[in-house]
């Protein structure tokens, strides 16, 4: 099975039909998919560093155009780090620590108790985006969440040559 | 000829039990395949026979489930369909199973697999037509409401493999009533106990046996009806078997008892590399332990500490295929009803596998054997105490698999899978659960299932499905109403959507729903709470918010006899918005009690007391402000949204239509996203300079003891993530933190007795410790 880039882009944009989405769940996956996406989602970015993996809707592992060098950049064009570190730790970070924090979130009594769980929320400095939220107990180091191997997912999964690194 | 040949097994071919699964152990080990089976024989020389007798045994195994469950009276099984039927071969591994409660397609297989080990076959003997009983969560049950019934098969007076049933009873005779109880610590107080007992031969009951267990549990006729349910089941199953046996010959079935497996092991791997991405991922899950509180009342004063439950995990795909799940770092067994054993753990997470990695009808032990799994022993999955109880491990069951939801929706995004990723499942809960005697003055107990339908975590494309789901049952439903009324004794006075319940986001969280139930006809009667309430279990995805965290509503002496005799107004309807409660000025408010509280124990109800029944929502996904202004105000007029969070949350400004609905205006939006945008900058501050101060905090001991407990549990158990821990905050040597230097009790932590150091066990090792 194999869909168009115009359906990959209607499930992108959240606009995807029924039929094509029951599709998509109940059959093999379309071993194409990874590329169109990221035709897709190339065209939706406003600049020119080509998408090594998209990390969330708004952050992505990129080669920067300029040097080949691989970073984690926003879609508002802020580049974090290097794409093996945790971008969390380069990140702007509110804490939601007391109860008058949370309850601008959830009504009262339905917002978790502050002395056992906070909530953490991670922003693109550059446009206030929310990228990410962690809610653990005080003291809960920063998680760094994800540690693809892009090499072998590239080449041995995919059958795609990598993309240039700087080293 | 060796020794072992000379002692005549009852497997097929004449093995023992115990000598047919060493060997296949053996040969799997060897090999890295299911029993050898490097090449599926059967499979690859008559594909077609291969695929009839899979598609002819698992519509069997359904149908056994859609028909043995209208024999049962109990709502849990006929409403919910908390019941499960597997088939297993010879060594206990299982083959296929049919839809509901499938994380039970692993502890029936380790409750054969304890027969195996520890010589059933000798005593008491299994022969053909014999049933054999298990509840005990010791040897692999998730809790002892699950009841198994296993039925061996024969064919031509030799053992061709197995068949469990299990349902979901509503009491097991605990120290409270309701089939996941709060009040016990130890397992002594978990209630019946059974294990692996046969309890009939020739293909009927043992009188003892129905005598005893009739007396053991509180509802009775829900029990016997279920037993009948399971066995009917079972034999259903045994005869389709023994139809498929002699239509297409024992070598093909024998073949495709193995082969199987290995499909399954085989495919499992397939998968993983047509969806995931190869690497490393990290996530945690908690959930509140909160029994330092007046209306907690357990039998031990060293239990009544607030506790939290921790399971950080770390998931690695390989470029193979193969994966391992390790829970380094997680917190140790407690004294409440919350633990797992091992194999509840890892045989659960394949309910949820079906739902997103393995949604085939290929379901079986080939997944479990193609999963590294690495569980610390002492851990709250894998005690090493047979004190441990497990009435409700689904309270944190549920709560470490969402991570793993998480995990694995990193990689489907990455991938453009999209229509996989889902931010998490809710924390199944409130469960309503009491007794005492009902409407028909007969002895009862209730556990209300109506949190078969939480919320769903939302998804990379739609938000998450409201009221619909629970990650134990795939099938899950809330129940009708009338149903609900007929077997307890507690009226309707309500039945709505929680509003703001599901997790803020671009797609939010399903939201759960809101019971208010009013007693009725009932004497001497108790209920109590039991969910999650200062902690939210359920983490958003890749911007969005967790889900809303519970919370309990309870009123005694209402007034409400009076009230309803002069047609005053009385509560009904949902409790909306419980910071603004509407409920409580129509009622004598001395009698309320309104807090984040969200586990009690048995607590006394008269009739006309009030209770509120909250299921939780689903955690979000995406940043609220990217969030169709037109869906925030659909949220409000559909009740899924308080209307002061679309402008708090969602920066979305609403006015009234003409029709008198809200809608959004969207330049007035734009303008306020905008400046919510600004404001988080300057309420933000670099991720490193918070750290400095966090860091601070640590030092100086600055959180909670219940917070310090949890570390120091983890530290004690995961020594590796212990010292991950100490290099992220850079802590000096001298810095340590243990539980005996804590104010609280913490029986357990340097003494326990684990269950294989009783004389003639030999416990099943499913994992790696």
């Amino acid at each position: 099975m194999a869909y168009t880039k115009e359906k990959i882009k209607d499930l992108v944009d959240g606009t995807i039909d029924r039929d094509t989405l029951h599709t998509m769940l109940s059959t093999p996956k379309d071993g194409d998919r990874f590329v169109k996406y990221i035709e897709v989602l190339q065209e939706q970015v406003p600049w020119d560093d080509k998408i090594i993996l998209p990390l969330g809707p708004k952050l992505f592992i990129v080669q920067r155009a300029s040097d080949k060098a691989w970073v984690v950049k926003s879609i508002a064009g802020h580049e974090f780090c290097d794409w093996r570190d945790n971008w969390k730790l380069y990140a702007v970070i509110r804490v939601r620590e007391t109860a008058e924090e949370m309850e601008e979130l959830y009504p009262r009594l339905m917002a978790p108790s502050t002395d056992w769980q906070v909530i953490r929320e991670y922003y693109c400095p550059t446009s206030g985006d929310l990228l990410d939220v962690e809610a653990p107990t005080p003291w809960y180091p920063v998680i760094h969440d994800f540690e693809p191997d892009i090499d072998a997912f590239y080449t041995e999964w995919l059958g795609l040559e990598i993309p240039e690194r700087a080293a | 000829m060796n020794v072992q040949s000379d002692i005549k097994g009852i497997v097929r071919g004449g093995q023992t039990l115990k000598q047919h699964r060493d060997k296949i152990q053996e040969d799997t080990k060897a090999t890295g395949h299911y029993a050898g089976l490097k090449e599926r024989a059967l499979q690859k020389e008559d594909p077609i026979l291969y695929n009839k007798l899979f598609s002819r045994l698992r519509a069997g195994v359904v149908d056994a489930r859609e028909t043995a469950k209208k024999i049962a009276a109990s709502p849990i099984v006929e409403q919910e369909g908390e019941l499960c039927f597997t088939l297993y071969n010879a060594a206990g591994d299982s083959i296929l199973s049919s839809t509901g409660i499938m994380i039970h397609v692993g502890t029936m297989g380790a409750a054969i697999k304890y027969m195996i080990e520890n010589d059933w076959e000798g005593n008491p003997g299994i022969a053909d037509k014999d049933i054999f009983t298990n509840n005990d969560p010791l040897i692999g049950n998730v809790h002892p409401c699950d009841i198994h019934t296993i039925v061996p098969i024969f064919h031509e007076g030799e053992l061709i493999g197995w068949v469990g049933g299990v349902t979901h009873v509503i009491d097991t005779g605990a120290v409270g009533p309701g089939s996941m109880t709060t009040g016990q610590v130890q397992r002594f107080g978990d209630g019946y106990s059974v294990t692996c007992r046969k309890v009939g031969a020739n293909d009927e009951l043992f009188r003892d046996w129905l005598h005893e267990s009739q007396r053991s549990v509180r509802t009775t006729r829900y029990w016997m009806l279920d037993e009948r349910t399971r066995v009917a089941g079972c034999h259903m199953i045994r005869k389709l078997i023994e139809e498929v046996v002699a239509e297409e010959g024992i070598e093909a079935y024998w073949k495709f008892a193995y082969e199987a497996v290995e499909h399954g092991r085989e495919g499992l791997q397939n998968r993983i590399k047509a969806m995931t991405i190869p690497g490393k991922y990290r996530q945690v899950g908690f959930v509140d332990v909160p029994y330092s509180h007046e209306d907690v009342h357990v039998p031990s004063t060293f239990a009544k500490v607030d506790t939290i439950m921790h399971t950080p995990s770390e998931m690695t795909i390989r470029p193979d295929g193969t994966w391992r799940l390790d829970f380094e770092g997680s917190s140790r067994w407690g004294w409440h009803t919350y633990n797992a054993h091992a194999v509840s753990f890892t045989s659960g997470i394949w309910v949820m596998m079906t739902q997103t990695l393995i949604p085939s009808e290929l379901i079986n032990d080939g997944a479990a054997y193609g999963t590294e799994f690495r569980l610390p022993k002492g851990t709250w999955m894998n005690p090493d105490d047979r004190r441990v109880a497990y009435a409700y491990s689904w309270h944190f069951l549920v709560s470490s698999w969402t991570a793993l939801w998480r995990g694995l929706s990193r990689s489907y995004f990455g991938r453009g899978y999209l229509e996989e990723v889902n931010a998490g499942n809710a924390n199944t809960s409130n469960w309503l659960q009491g007794g005492g005697f009902n409407q028909y003055d007969e002895i009862h107990a209730v556990n209300s299932f109506e949190c078969a339908a939480n919320g769903v975590g939302a998804s990379a494309f739609a938000d998450g499905i409201s009221n619909a789901a629970a990650i134990w049952n795939p099938e899950g439903d809330m129940g009708d109403m009338e149903i609900w009324e007929l077997a307890e004794p507690l009226v309707y006075l309500g039945r709505q959507i929680k509003s703001s319940s599901g997790g803020a986001g671009k797609y939010r969280g399903g939201c759960g729903f809101e019971s208010l139930r009013m007693v009725w006809n009932a004497k001497d009667w108790t209920m109590f709470f039991m969910g999650n309430g200062h902690i939210s279990s359920d983490w958003g995805l890749m911007g969005g918010y967790p889900a809303a965290s519970g919370y309990r509503f309870e009123a005694h002496d209402t007034g409400l006899k009076e009230k309803i005799a002069n047609g005053d107004p009385i509560p009904h309807g949902g409790d909306t918005d419980p910071e603004n409660p509407v409920y409580d000025s129509l009622i004598n408010q001395a009698g309320i009690k309104r807090d984040k509280q969200a586990i009690t124990t048995e607590d006394m109800f008269e009739d006309h007391d009030l209770y509120l029944n909250y299921m939780r929502g689903g955690p979000g996904f995406g940043d609220p402000l990217d969030r169709e202004p037109s869906a925030v105000a659909d949220d409000v007029n559909g009740g899924y949204l308080i209307e002061r969070f679309a402008e708090r949350v969602y920066g979305v400004i609403l006015v009234d239509g003409d029709d008198g609905q809200k809608v959004a205006d969207d330049a007035a939006t734009e303008a306020k996203r905008a400046d919510i945008r600004k404001d988080r900058l300057a309420k933000a501050v670099p991720t490193r300079d918070w750290m400095a101060k966090e860091r601070e905090r640590i030092l100086n001991k600055d959180t909670g003891v219940h917070v310090q407990q949890m570390y120091a549990s983890s530290f004690q158990l995961g020594p590796k993530w212990a010292q991950e821990f100490r290099d992220f905050w850079d802590l000096p040597e001298d810095w340590d933190l243990k539980e005996e230097d804590l104010p609280i009790p913490s029986y357990g932590r340097e003494y326990s007795m684990d269950l294989s150091e009783l004389p003639d066990v030999k416990t099943v090792k499913f994992v790696e410790e």
